[in-house]
């Protein structure tokens, strides 16, 4: 599983990759996070609000940090 | 009639300028420090602890209401909204959307790529960026309380004209080849809207409240002290030839030192309360704080990533001129609004 945090580097961003791990963490799922900051790529996604959550190219959230809980959730469906 | 203008302004006396908190920390200041509200620092501890307590709880509530009516307006329907409205009429509603549009400048970059790629004309999207940091319900509502309705309103209807004409200038002019060209090629790809619960909503207004506390205390309790400074501390006749009546170039002075100034509504304006109490003209008080919240360096340093410097130039041109032209007019006729 490929999870991205885009956003470029301000301190939601790091929550939100935060939660991810955290997330991750708890499901016991193998996932690789990593960070997008790059403004190119952030906006090939569609997003205009900063941080998103990308699981497997797909836009699950954007505009919010995603909490643990939201987050296990992306990761199940 | 005579009941509903009593009642409209006795609201405001109570709700917005909160006259009964004024009373309970003159209270507190010549009960508890022992000091009149008549010297020097008792006027200056009553100016500080009155407007600090006045400005978070006008702050947090107005913030979780507007919050919560801007999540009906995300910037992906925004954009939606503004595609295929041409002229001066998308310059309209862009720089009115502006003002209901949530909006953080750390956001500004991918927003003005999302409205590019969509093919939205650089014009329109300018007029967006303009209001929505200058104008919107929270600072409507925060001037009635400091300066009373007449000047709230003067305040978000010239702040409208400068968007939209700032907006349809720089469409006349042509710059589209001053985006940088990474933003003209970006794929325009529309998100699914996500759909909120009244529950997420309420979620979403009250995370805004204490990010945006977080994000700006340390500027009002800044902002507070210098307000209370001028108010108490530099004498009236200083006041009034540096940036008062007497100096001819009060407006411009007040915009260059707003500009690169980073602060919002909230910070500015005790400074500008105290200011405008020491007798400084009404569109020099204006004026300052349009510069401090439309232009600003974070702000400037993020558009250049999009925009070249020509560009970025003449935005800057175009605004920091509306503004001069907005502070000579005000103070030009003030008892239209005193």
């Amino acid at each position: 599983m490929e999870i991205k945090i885009l956003g470029s580097g301000c301190m939601n961003c790091k929550k939100l990759y935060a939660n991810a791990e955290a997330a991750v963490g708890e499901l016991g799922v193998s996932a690789q996070i990593t960070k997008v900051e790059d403004f190119k790529e952030i906006t090939k996604y569609g997003v205009m609000r900063t941080p998103a959550i990308v699981i497997n190219e797909k836009v699950k959230a954007f505009g919010k940090i995603s909490t643990v809980e939201e987050i296990k959730k992306f990761i199940q469906e | 009639m005579g009941v509903i203008t009593g009642l409209f302004s006795w609201l405001n006396a109570q709700l917005l300028k909160m006259t009964w908190l004024s009373e309970l920390i003159r209270l507190l200041v010549e009960k508890g420090f022992g000091l009149s509200i008549q010297t020097r620092l008792g006027g200056s501890i009553h100016f500080f602890i009155y407007d600090v307590i006045k400005i978070f709880i006008l702050l947090s509530v107005l913030i979780f209401v507007i919050s919560y009516i801007q999540s009906y307006f995300p910037p992906e329907r925004t954009k939606k909204l503004l595609g295929g409205v041409k002229g001066i009429k998308g310059n309209i509603l862009g720089a009115l959307l502006g003002t209901i549009t949530p909006f953080c400048s750390c956001s500004s970059i991918p927003l003005f790529i999302g409205f590019t790629s969509a093919g939205l004309p650089l014009g329109v999207t300018f007029s967006f960026l303009i209001s929505s940091p200058l104008v919107d319900l929270a600072s409507m509502l925060i001037l009635t309380s400091f300066f009373g309705i007449k000047i709230a309103i003067a305040y978000v209807v010239v702040g409208l004209i400068l968007a939209v004409t700032g907006g349809t200038i720089i469409d006349k002019l042509g710059l589209e080849k001053y985006v940088e060209g990474y933003v003209r090629e970006a794929e325009n790809i529309d998100l699914e809207p996500i759909e909120l619960s009244r529950r997420e909503r309420v979620e979403y207004a009250r995370d805004q409240v204490k990010d945006i506390i977080k994000k700006v205390w340390l500027y009002v309790l800044i902002g507070v002290g210098i307000g209370a400074a001028i108010h108490n501390w530099i004498p009236q006749s200083i006041v009034e030839n540096v940036i008062g009546q007497n100096n001819p170039f009060a407006v411009i002075l007040a915009t260059a030192v707003g500009i690169p100034m980073y602060a919002d509504i909230f910070g500015t304006i005790p400074i500008a309360e105290a200011l405008f109490a020491k007798g400084v003209g009404v569109g020099t008080v204006l004026s300052f704080m349009m510069a401090v919240t439309a232009l600003s360096l974070p702000s400037m340093i993020m558009l250049s990533k999009v925009v070249k410097p020509k560009l970025l130039g003449v935005f800057i041109a175009i605004v920091a001129i509306g503004i001069l032209i907005i502070g000579y007019l005000f103070n030009a006729i003030p008892f239209i609004l005193i």
